[in-house]
């Protein structure tokens, strides 16, 4: 068992699944026998707003908050909330980010402006950062909340414990979908784990 | 501060099955099912409203959604007095509601242990202000627990029900987002059985009339000094000593583990019982360390408390007084205390990024209604609370006031009777929905309706608390176990309160022209008048999709009138500047639609001058006889 605490910090926006994924992840670590804690604000966020979710799991976690400079891991269903959120990476952390764009009305109707390449800003600030467009695959197997399954697939291999532990917790939460829905997290999975490393 | 635990959670010690993973407010959920607790009441707030949701899942409690706090504690006091254990749940805002039957139950007391849980919003991530609920215990005369995270909010609403039966007393339990809302490792402890004693007819105790609530004071005074030894001695009260004693803190609840995060060798003293507190325990501690820090959520009141027992603290002097404190607030605040350099040094820098507020939900029928208030002139418009206060915002910019739960209507009655001679011509409008109508509004429409008010009221039913989740009301019809039951008559019950019956109307808010007609109509009268909307909350059952709609580019002109709807599924792909005849530039928008996340509304369509808006695919007969149907 990892020693430390590992934190991983999942961002998006409302309706994005970020809550789903973080609590995958946390159960996941939960049944390995670590200590878990998860963050799960929400509030307005269910409207569109950006919502994050910590995960802390280790030996013992004190502060289900994740301090700034501190995440090991950002797993961004955004790209503008992985900018936004980018300075809770720690030097050596790695980030994974979808890079479907998602714009709010404050930038439709004109008052803010969407960042720039926010890929490229990722990289120019040193960030050891990978995209996929993982939202366009997701519609294309027919189901937009599948970008939830494909982030999880992205990280899947950097964590302390074996990708399929995490992609048995994946598909266990999708059984009484049926079959059908099982076999779409578990490609949906495989393409996450394929296109990022 | 990454480093190895120093300590194994207590969940680590017990067989995996029963460690659960679980937010603060199912834990108190679980521990009111264990404590044998027979009612539970509440009112939908942020960041409480799942409290109930869990304890309805547990069919040995009774439970309700009542249909305010004060309401609902008042279920709870009623269980308490029959004897049985009864558990009353709320967000900060509603205790201020609650107070009224709150400061006298007070001087009865607790029979069946009364527990009354209160969850402070601290950043008001869905709240309208910040208010630390610790007061409420020094205002009556009570006990407050504080946990500071999910094993603990278990832990400490089971030994709420015990220290409010040994005292005689209501308990405050108090929650903050960082507790409700954070999963934790949770491990239950035995289920105890409580024996309901029936309701003991006692006068001097259950009457608060003048003379027999004089005698219940002394009592009460006397109940203080009790609770003080018990806090002296209660073992929520906990000093973990620390090898660094250059500075010791004096902490409680969610800031408990961020102290722990910042300065994990430091002493602390930990408050669960944190009312009355520990003085003579603070006291003895204070000795330990060289300097004594409080680290609250979210004013400085224990730390009043404790310079008034002349020992030396610091705290708000040198932790900021709002908001939460994470350990990025601490760690600076102690280290220039200390006269140490160390502040988190990130590597990253922050970078600012436009904000994403919350928005109201595609096809939301409220989003007709904002369209229109927009494009109306020479009106105020009183808000309230709910998802309908997201028309303040933009692209409607379309509500003047917002207080508290039910104040648009008593506000718009007193902006109608004080306004100037500037306002004369002004159009004085009240915008509310069902629940928050039923809450507290409707007082405000019987006062309009006594006293001859020239108010316009449109009363949003979509039959559900929708800002809080779509929980259902006594506008549902549907019970918080799901169960069918009455459901209110709003034309009869405005009625009922004096508006004429002429006066009131039912629109559909999809039919914009109808509800503009019904709008301009009423606000030229000069009485009371009530416009009801009638379609459900997009994310309520009752709500149904239709076939979703895409822009024609072609036919696209980028006049930008769909973004004033306010939809989120509409986003623009393209802008541009062009020179009309005039000679005077021109803003265009070309736009686009999420089909994926569309539910062809229709509200964009209305709008649209060229017929840009058209249905994204074929649509069978079928769907067509139903979105007639629907609409």
């Amino acid at each position: 068992m990892k020693q430390d605490v590992t934190n991983i910090l999942v961002c998006g926006i409302g309706g994005q699944g970020v809550m789903t994924a973080a609590d995958i992840l946390a159960t996941t670590a939960l049944d390995l026998g670590y200590d878990v804690k998860k963050t799960e604000v929400a509030g307005m966020a269910q409207r569109g707003g950006v919502v994050t979710s910590h995960v802390r799991f280790g030996p013992k976690v004190l502060s289900p908050s994740i301090v700034p400079g501190e995440a090991d891991l950002i797993l961004a269903f955004e790209p503008a909330e992985a900018l936004r959120w980018s300075t809770y990476l720690r030097s050596e952390g790695l980030m994974m980010v979808n890079s479907y764009a998602q714009l709010p009305p404050v930038v439709s109707i004109g008052l803010f402006d969407y960042p720039e390449e926010p890929f490229a800003q990722l990289l120019e600030k040193g960030i050891d950062a990978h995209q996929y467009d993982a939202g366009h695959a997701a519609i294309d197997l027919g189901d937009r909340r599948l970008i939830n399954s494909i982030m999880l697939g992205a990280i899947a291999d950097h964590l302390p414990f074996p990708a399929e532990t995490l992609e048995q917790h994946l598909l266990a939460r999708f059984k009484v979908k049926g079959e059908s829905i099982v076999e779409l997290n578990r490609e949906a999975f495989a393409i996450g784990r394929r296109a990022f490393n | 501060m990454r480093r190895e635990g120093s300590k194994l959670s207590i969940a680590e010690s017990v067989l995996p099955e029963t460690r659960q993973f679980i937010s603060g407010n199912m834990a108190v959920a679980q521990a009111a099912r264990d404590a044998n607790v027979k009612v539970a009441a509440a009112y939908p707030g942020t960041p409480s409203t799942e409290i109930l949701e869990y304890v309805a899942g547990f069919p040995e409690i009774y439970s309700e959604w009542s249909i305010n706090e004060k309401v609902s504690l008042e279920v709870a006091i009623g269980a308490s007095m029959a004897g049985s254990r009864a558990l009353c749940a709320m967000k900060h805002v509603g205790m201020n509601v609650a107070s009224d039957a709150f400061m006298t139950q007070t001087l009865i007391g607790a029979v069946g242990g009364l527990v009354i849980v209160v969850a402070d919003d601290v950043g008001l991530s869905s709240s309208q202000n910040e208010q630390d609920s610790r007061y409420w215990g020094r205002f009556a005369h009570l006990p407050v627990l504080e946990p500071s995270d999910a094993q603990e909010a278990y832990d400490f609403t089971r030994a709420a029900f015990a220290l409010s039966e040994q005292y005689e007393v209501p308990v405050i339990v108090r929650l903050t987002t960082r507790i409700c809302h954070v999963k934790g490792v949770v491990v239950n402890k035995e289920a105890e059985s409580h024996e309901t004693r029936g309701f003991v007819k006692d006068p001097s105790r259950l009457v608060m009339v003048p003379g027999n609530a004089k005698g219940r004071i002394p009592k009460m005074m006397a109940r203080d000094l009790a609770l003080k030894a018990c806090s002296e001695e209660n073992d929520l009260n906990i000093i973990e000593s620390g090898t660094d004693t250059e500075v010791g803190f004096i902490t409680s609840g969610a800031a408990y583990f961020h102290v722990k995060e910042a300065f994990p060798d430091a002493p602390v003293l930990k408050l669960g019982f944190s009312h009355p507190a520990p003085i003579e325990k603070i006291r003895a501690f204070s000795q330990t360390v060289e300097k004594l820090v409080v680290i609250e959520e979210v004013e400085p009141l224990l730390e009043t408390e404790l310079r008034a027992a002349n020992i030396e603290v610091y705290g708000k002097d040198i932790v900021p007084k709002i908001g939460e404190l994470s350990p990025p607030v601490i760690q600076p605040a102690i280290n220039n205390l200390l006269g140490k350099a160390g502040e988190y040094n990130n590597i990253i820098p922050a970078q600012n990024i436009f904000p994403r507020p919350p928005t109201m939900c595609v096809a939301c029928p409220h989003l007709g209604i904002y369209y229109c208030l927009s494009h109306i002139k020479n009106t105020i418009i009183a808000g309230d609370i709910g998802c309908y206060t997201l028309g303040a915002g933009h692209p409607w910019n379309a509500l003047d006031t917002c207080i508290s739960m039910g104040a648009s209507l008593s506000v718009a009655q007193g902006i109608d009777k004080g306004r100037g001679e500037s306002d004369q011509n002004k159009n004085v409008l009240a915008v509310i929905g069902d629940s928050t109508f039923l809450h507290m509004g409707m007082q405000g429409l019987l006062d309009i309706t006594y006293n001859k008010g020239n108010v316009t009221i449109l009363l949003l039913d979509n039959r559900a608390v929708g800002m809080t989740g779509g929980q259902n009301a006594p506008s549902s019809g549907i019970n918080l176990q799901g169960q069918e039951t009455s459901q209110v008559d709003f034309r009869k019950l405005c009625e009922a309160l004096g508006v004429k019956p002429e006066r009131i109307r039912e629109v559909n808010p999809y039919e914009m022209p109808t509800l503009f007609k019904a709008l301009r109509e009423e606000v030229k009268i000069k009485e009371p008048s009530v416009i009801i909307t009638n379609q459900p909350c997009v994310l309520t059952e009752r709500y149904s999709k239709l076939p979703p709609l895409k822009v024609d580019d072609d036919k696209c002109t980028g006049c930008g009138n769909c973004l004033d709807v306010g939809c989120p599924a509409i986003t623009v792909t393209r802008r541009e500047t062009v020179i009309k005849p005039n000679g005077k530039e021109k803003e265009l928008a070309f736009v686009q639609i999420d089909t994926a996340a569309c539910t062809g509304c229709d509200l964009c369509t209305k709008p649209c001058a060229p017929d840009a808006i058209i249905p994204a695919r074929n649509i069978s007969c079928d769907q067509l006889t139903n979105a007639v149907e629907v609409k």
